[in-house]
């Protein structure tokens, strides 16, 4: 009786110890998750500002005012563009 | 005195009724049980209040922020997109700032010391002391340890094509709610709704565990629309040019796409800047390709000479006699302004006649004219979902009197909205049927909509049409060197007060390449005010640019020799007010 009594003691307490490392275990996965999530938001957020960032540069205004006055470049004129047929159109 | 032993006390010979005995004892045992009845009350049956206040004191609610989504154009080029922003707001009476401390806050925020002592000198429990700071700043902010100061995280949307796209995007206001254009129209499927969800905190602050999720936050949706920004960028710029070189008034473009119905371009101006509005006037902010109705003028004589055509009242090249110039209806006279004499149907279109094309008029009922303008999409609004569309106004058949079924042949005693004039020369471009417009994309483009005219009175008013802008037409400026083009010119005295004034509107609705049309452009300038007030003067010239650039862009092939055809002709000839 002793000895299953004692057994049982030895078994509770691993329990309550594997309980214990498991809810840490969770919770630090849970924190890690947490980091990752906040990196996808703040990544998220960084995405849309460059987007921004791009269209900004990218904006026709500034493209056309850079190809006419930094390089120089103008429309061709009609008699200066050659259509080559790649098969039927469309 | 005699001391008295205890044992011997009188007192305790004197026996005590045994009732108080028993009352104690009964007391004592109702004390126990209240005390045992309280507890079981509190843990047992009526735990919920003591619950909430234990978890109050761990666990959090935490607010989740959603985001509004994007609107991009047809290539995905971002067009409008939020981004995270602080405002700092105050509890007034806990933010008690030193001199220095207010100094550094104002110096920080760039605003006036006083300015923000006064805001925080009011009687309230919330005010705002700056909205939409950049992150940076904020951070700046916060690490004064100012009491009393707060920071909330907000969003601010950003518009990189400013004005070009002004008009079609509209705006939101400082909440991030749509207030105009497509962000007031899809307003519903743009807007985020926060979430919110339970957490446990530890007492640095950090999240350590998800009790519940109470409302997983939901992004705002992403909106492509059918908007080219190229197309968009060519017409807004040479609309700008045309209205600085004509000083007129206001203008507007639309650039169709034929095969899908979809909006390519859509712009109007006085325009204004979407990420500054401090100063805005109710003119700039109109939509006015899609608000404002004008007398359309000769633009509409296709639609008449197509009807005409569809019943068979006349062919292409039935003779009309267009002489002495002017035509007596009732106590009315219609005038063209230059003798024609004898016309054929193609010729009152390509010179634009209005005694010819009140003639063909004539020849038909009214309830015919009227079902066609009203299957063109003329008198009702378009309902694309833009805050404000007009839908012009197009009296029922029965009060039309014969001088005004003549008018309106030509496009007068009738009003439209630039968009619609555009859509309805879709029959035109198109085999005779009408799709419906969209501002989004179109995944697979219907092949065919509601039909109009039949396939051959659209080729032969097509044939009309590009008759029109060659030598001896009212708009050879339309010409596109390397393209076939066809359109008409409109111009209309503009109606003031019940009467026409000399203020007129000049519009040009046309479209190319003529062998398989792709592309419909219409352009509308209000009040041209430098002498030229003609459309083929005044529109015309843009519409070409416009094309031109447009069809470039798409890599549409050109299905014209190169050789331009009229360098060498005079003036164009005037079209008929």
């Amino acid at each position: 009786m002793a000895r299953l009594n004692l057994l049982l003691i030895l078994v509770l307490l691993g329990c309550a110890l594997s309980l214990v490392s498991s809810n840490h275990h969770a919770r630090k996965l849970f924190t890690e998750l947490e980091a990752g999530q906040k990196r996808m938001r703040d990544l998220d957020v960084e995405f849309g500002q460059l987007q921004l960032e791009q269209s900004t540069v990218a904006a026709h205004v500034r493209v056309e005012k850079l190809a006419r006055d930094k390089l120089g470049m103008r429309q061709p004129a009609p008699g200066q563009i050659i259509s080559v047929d790649v098969g039927p159109a469309r | 005195m005699k001391p008295i032993k205890f044992a011997r006390s009188p007192l305790l010979s004197e026996r005590l009724p045994p009732w108080r005995q028993r009352l104690v004892l009964v007391l004592l045992l109702g004390a126990f049980a209240l005390l045992i009845g309280r507890s079981l009350y509190l843990q047992g049956f009526n735990n919920e209040f003591l619950g909430d206040k234990g978890r109050a004191r761990f666990e959090r609610q935490i607010d989740i922020s959603a985001t509004r989504g994007r609107i991009t154009d047809r290539h995905g080029d971002v067009l409008a997109v939020s981004t995270p922003v602080r405002s700092i707001w105050a509890i007034p009476e806990d933010a008690q700032l030193a001199p220095a401390q207010a100094r550094n806050l104002a110096a920080l925020l760039g605003m006036d010391v006083q300015e923000i002592n006064r805001k925080l000198a009011v009687e309230r429990d919330f005010v705002y002391v700056k909205r939409q700071l950049s992150p940076e700043t904020a951070e700046k902010v916060s690490s004064l340890n100012l009491p009393g100061i707060h920071q909330k995280n907000e969003y601010r949307r950003y518009y990189p094509a400013g004005e070009v796209m002004a008009h079609v995007l509209g705006f939101t206001g400082v909440e991030d709610i749509g207030q105009e254009g497509i962000e007031l129209a899809f307003n519903g499927a743009l807007a985020g709704k926060p979430g919110s969800r339970r957490v446990i905190k530890d007492r640095r602050g950090n999240v350590v565990e998800d009790v519940e999720s109470v409302r997983p936050p939901l992004d705002g949706k992403d909106i492509a629309l059918a908007i080219d920004s190229k197309v968009q960028y060519l017409a807004y710029t040479h609309l700008k040019q045309a209205l600085a070189e004509h000083r007129a008034k206001a203008g507007g473009v639309v650039v169709l796409d034929a095969d899908s119905g979809e909006i390519l371009a859509l712009v109007n101006l006085p325009t204004y800047n979407p990420n500054n509005r401090t100063k805005l006037a109710g003119a700039q902010l109109r939509n006015r390709a899609l608000t404002d109705t004008f007398e359309p003028g000769s633009t509409l004589k296709p639609f008449t000479a197509a009807l005409a055509l569809e019943q068979g009242k006349v062919r292409f090249d039935t003779p009309i006699q267009t002489a002495p110039g002017k035509m007596t209806i009732g106590s009315a006279t219609i005038h063209d302004a230059h003798m024609h004499g004898t016309l054929t149907v193609a010729q009152v279109i390509q010179k634009s006649s209005n005694v010819g094309s009140a003639k063909l008029a004539l020849s038909m009922k009214p309830e015919d004219m009227w079902a066609m303008f009203d299957s063109l999409g003329f008198g009702a609004p378009l309902k694309l979902g833009f805050p404000g569309e007009a839908g012009g106004r197009l009296r029922p058949a029965k009060t039309w009197k014969p001088i005004e079924q003549a008018t309106m042949a030509y496009g007068h005693g009738i009003s439209v909205t630039l968009i619609q004039l555009a859509r309805a020369y879709q029959a035109f471009a198109r085999d005779g049927d009408l799709l419906p417009l969209s501002l989004s994309r179109v995944g697979v483009p219907p092949t065919s909509g509601k039909q109009v005219f039949s396939a051959q009175t659209a080729r032969e008013v097509r044939a009309m049409l590009e008759m029109a802008v060659r030598p001896g037409g009212t708009a050879p400026k339309a010409q596109i060197p390397g393209y076939r083009v066809a359109g008409k010119t409109g111009t209309a005295h503009k109606l003031e007060s019940g009467a026409y004034a000399n203020r007129y509107v000049a519009s040009f609705v046309g479209f190319a390449p003529v062998s398989d049309p792709r592309l419909i452009v219409a352009v509308m300038v209000d009040e041209p005010s430098n002498g030229k007030y003609y459309g083929g003067d005044v529109a015309a010239p843009v519409f070409a640019q416009v094309m031109a650039g447009s069809l470039r862009t798409l890599g549409i092939a050109p299905d014209a020799p190169l050789a331009p055809l009229l360098m060498t002709a005079a003036e164009p000839v005037r079209e008929e007010m």
